[in-house]
């Protein structure tokens, strides 16, 4: 024990790598004075549908036997929703069960999908394709606003949502249990020091703790690494897809609530998992978003300048054309699907929604999936606390459920794209229309998103065009649309766990591809006085979409909180 | 000696606002709204001086729709003591908040009376001025520096004017204005925001103080800044001479 703690204080590179990789805390050193302790029976981290279905569904299961528990939901996005962004068209399994008078009690749920289309784009054309969607039943709407709704009927049930504040920390007891996490210290400065406004953060204890960050959160991550999840999971590693988004108010004539339009193919590559949506909302409102698979080969591939050449294709361009953009976001997302689930359950809690990974990649949804895992959760941590049995059952009722059942049936659908765009729609047409996942075999994923780059030497630049400012734009401009802002007076919070690397490795090798995934422009090669490229983190701008932490070749890019508040200010996405 | 701090509900300052279609105003449906950081300013300065003991409470109080409440239990999680929220829906101007505050003051009676010096949203840079006009009391405003003396009931303020600072010393009571460079707004802290709920907020009408929302403007149109047209690379001075004169007529 004492060693670890010697270990703990060391400021060898090599020590910081090895403990970030174990996932230790430097709780002893990241603040002297005592933080305040505040107790609460559930600990929920991440305010989004996850975390807030399961702390309403404990709320419930309170009222209804009668006792009470205290719930507490932090969140690092300045109000609820500010955080949150989805294409989405919302299948309703997992509210009708959690809220079943949602429609009276005026949640923003109101277009029902009416029009349902499925196009291959080619640079010029756009070829209608039979649809493998069925959105009957569904709508289009605004996961934030939704999120924001979701948040009041949370309070008006009891539990505390604290916006504003994030969750830094994990908190261990003697024996490696999660007995809580502690938030941020605020007011501290650029170069470490103290300010003014200095403010020790808050240890919030539960006596279960969950997990809600949603994609690749930064402290579900360190959990799974710790306890090995995955491999007592489902086993096989998560991959990611990367999804840039923007909400247009479009001419009166052009906007057709309900409508909703994937599309494959253009602007993507054969190579390249991905493809668009357009959906209609309400207001004259339309979102578009590209969404591409992370294991991408091309280290100068631009998820952004393929967004806005998306834009520009004759069938989609004259919707957007007398336009203007309301929001522009960017987040990554789960595409493991069944293959990719780690077990959830640790000593002391466990993880829900899309931290865990429970998105349905075909049908492209995961808010009714993260939902239930949330209620079940919820139901599980019930047990734990007031029937004194284990959060194991959580494991149980998963397997158990409707989320089990359509992530099974779904698995084969992405790994099938391992082997080029056209092989894999014909095994999709052949899941979809004939086997429906009831398969004894299990394909598997290809190699880790970040292990997929190849060399830079072995592939083209890729050419895209300027921006024109009425459909395509550059990227400070889609930043400010974004109204993302963080104090810069604070130290950044994308940390190199060895800040040669980069110019050791990710420029000579990849040409620098953070400089072209990264939607914000966070990450810059500039040149320095003596003439050297040299990384530059522009951490002020960032989206907290988690793709640096992803597809960071050597994975030397670590994603931590910044101070709570900070980040996108999502209204709509 | 109480310290009483206006503070007003505006749309948060990192957020891209946008025009109304039917030009009566800006979109404020859906967006994050936050406390006018000049009043932020105002706040923490009544905070601190009543940490060095030269006041007893700090009175924050508001005008507006019921939302208000929430950026009141920010200035209650700051420190504040007490919250007064006027429920006043509608668009209100300056001098009508400027009555009502001389209504509040009256029944208070504080010894110091701070607000920010103008709100993000309209720029008005008014309301201060009116009240202190309105109470007969004097005025500091655009304070970047508040001293106050207890024995001497003063207070000493620099006032950042367009020549440089100006140091004037007030007789209690009095209004202040503050301005940006005046300090450093504190976070409110999660134990703090947990206690600020128990902390009374309480609710007054328009009638109950005796005034009249009249309003003595009308807004007619709010329209968005022509968008900037793109810049032009000049080859000679001449040139830049001839557009000058012929194209931008500015010479």
């Amino acid at each position: 024990m004492f060693k670890k703690i010697i270990s703990l204080g060391s400021k060898s590179n090599w020590t910081q790598y090895s403990l970030i990789r174990n996932g230790f805390t430097r709780r002893r050193f990241s603040s002297e004075a005592a933080r305040e302790c505040i107790n609460y029976d559930v600990v929920i981290v991440g305010g989004g549908p996850a975390g807030l279905s399961a702390a309403i569904r404990l709320k419930q299961l309170c009222r209804e036997n009668d006792v009470d528990l205290s719930v507490c939901v932090v969140e690092k996005g300045a109000e609820v929703g500010a955080h949150i962004l989805s294409g989405n068209v919302f299948e309703p399994r997992a509210l009708n069960e959690l809220i079943p008078k949602w429609r009276e009690e005026e949640a923003p749920i109101s277009v029902g999908v009416s029009s349902d289309k499925f196009l291959l784009l080619t640079k010029k054309h756009a070829v209608p394709m039979p649809n493998p969607f069925d959105n009957k039943g569904n709508y289009v709407i605004s996961l934030s606003q939704f999120t924001r709704w979701l948040g009041q009927k949370a309070e008006e049930l009891g539990v505390e949502v604290y916006p504003g504040f994030a969750a830094k920390e994990v908190l261990f007891d003697e024996d490696e249990n999660v007995i809580g996490i502690a938030t941020n210290d605020m007011g501290i400065g650029k170069d470490g020091s103290k300010k003014d406004t200095y403010q020790p953060g808050v240890e919030l204890k539960g006596r279960v703790n969950l997990f809600a960050e949603g994609c690749r959160g930064s402290l579900s991550e360190k959990i799974i690494r710790k306890y090995d999840l995955r491999k007592k999971g489902q086993g096989q590693h998560q991959t990611y897809a990367l999804g840039i988004k923007e909400v247009w108010e479009v001419d009166a004539d052009k906007h057709k609530p309900g409508d909703v339009l994937h599309t494959l193919g253009w602007p993507l590559d054969h190579k390249t998992y991905g493809g668009s949506f357009l959906y209609h909302m309400q207001d004259r409102q339309v979102a578009i978003g590209l969404v591409c698979a992370l294991n991408y080969h091309n280290p100068f591939f631009n998820p952004y300048e393929e967004f806005q050449n998306l834009k520009r294709h004759p069938a989609i361009r004259p919707l957007l054309e007398n336009g203007t953009v309301l929001q522009y976001g960017a987040r990554t997302l789960n595409e493991g699907g069944f293959q990719s689930i780690p077990y959830p359950v640790f000593p002391g809690g466990a993880i829900v929604g899309c931290s865990a990974g429970f998105l349905n990649v075909p049908k492209i949804k995961g808010t009714h999936t993260a939902m239930k895992s949330g209620m079940l959760a919820a139901e599980s941590a019930f047990g734990v606390l007031h029937k004194g049995s284990n959060m194991k059952t959580y494991w149980e009722s998963l397997k158990t459920s409707w989320i089990w059942e359509e992530l099974h049936r779904a698995r084969n659908y992405r790994p099938a794209f391992e082997y080029g765009l056209l092989p894999g729609m014909a095994i999709s047409a052949l899941e979809h229309y004939l086997l429906k996942g009831r398969v004894p075999y299990t394909l598997k994923h290809g190699k880790p998103d970040h292990e997929a780059t190849h060399e830079a030497s072995r592939c083209s630049p890729i050419e895209y065009p300027k921006p024109d400012g009425i459909v395509s734009f550059d990227v400070p401009t889609s930043l400010y649309r974004s109204n993302t802002n963080h104090d810069h007076d604070q130290p950044t919070h994308l940390r190199l766990r060895d800040p040669k690397v980069p110019e050791l490795v990710n420029l000579p090798k990849y040409a620098g591809p953070e400089s072209r995934y990264c939607p914000a422009r966070v990450y810059e090669y500039v040149s320095d006085d003596n003439g050297q490229l040299k990384l530059q983190i522009n951490a002020q701008n960032c989206l907290h979409c988690k793709a640096c932490d992803i597809k960071d070749p050597k994975q030397n890019i670590e994603w931590t909180v910044p101070e709570g508040g900070g980040g996108p200010g999502y209204s709509v996405m | 000696m109480k310290i009483m701090v206006a503070i007003k509900r505006v749309v948060d300052y990192a957020v891209k606002i946008r025009i109304k279609s039917d030009k009566t105003g800006v979109e404020t449906t859906n967006i994050k709204m936050s406390m006018n950081p000049f009043c932020e300013i105002a706040l923490e300065e009544a905070l601190k001086i009543k940490e060095s003991g030269l006041a007893s409470e700090v009175v924050a109080v508001s005008l507006g729709p019921g939302q208000c409440v929430d950026t009141l239990r920010t200035g209650l999680a700051m420190g504040a003591d007490r919250a007064i929220h006027v429920d006043a829906p509608g668009a209100l101007y300056p001098l009508t908040v400027a009555k009502v505050l001389k209504a509040l003051v009256e029944v208070e009676k504080p010894g110091l009376l701070i607000l920010g010096k103008q709100a993000i949203d309209d720029d008005c840079n008014q309301t201060g001025q009116m009240v202190a006009g309105l109470l007969n009391w004097p005025q500091g405003t655009f304070a970047s520096k508040v001293v106050l003396d207890k024995e001497k009931k003063s207070a000493t303020v620099d006032r950042e004017v367009d020549g440089g600072l100006e140091t004037l010393c007030l007789d209690l009571p009095a209004v202040i204005t503050t301005d940006l460079r005046l300090n450093q707004p504190r976070y409110a802290t999660l134990p703090n925001i947990m206690k600020a709920k128990s902390k009374p907020i309480k609710k007054m009408s328009l009638e109950e103080l005796k005034v009249e929302v009249r309003s003595d403007l009308e807004v007619v149109q709010v329209t968005a800044p022509p968008v900037r047209k793109a810049g032009v690379i000049l080859s000679s001075v001449d040139e830049l001479v001839d557009k000058l004169k012929n194209e931008a007529h500015v010479i």
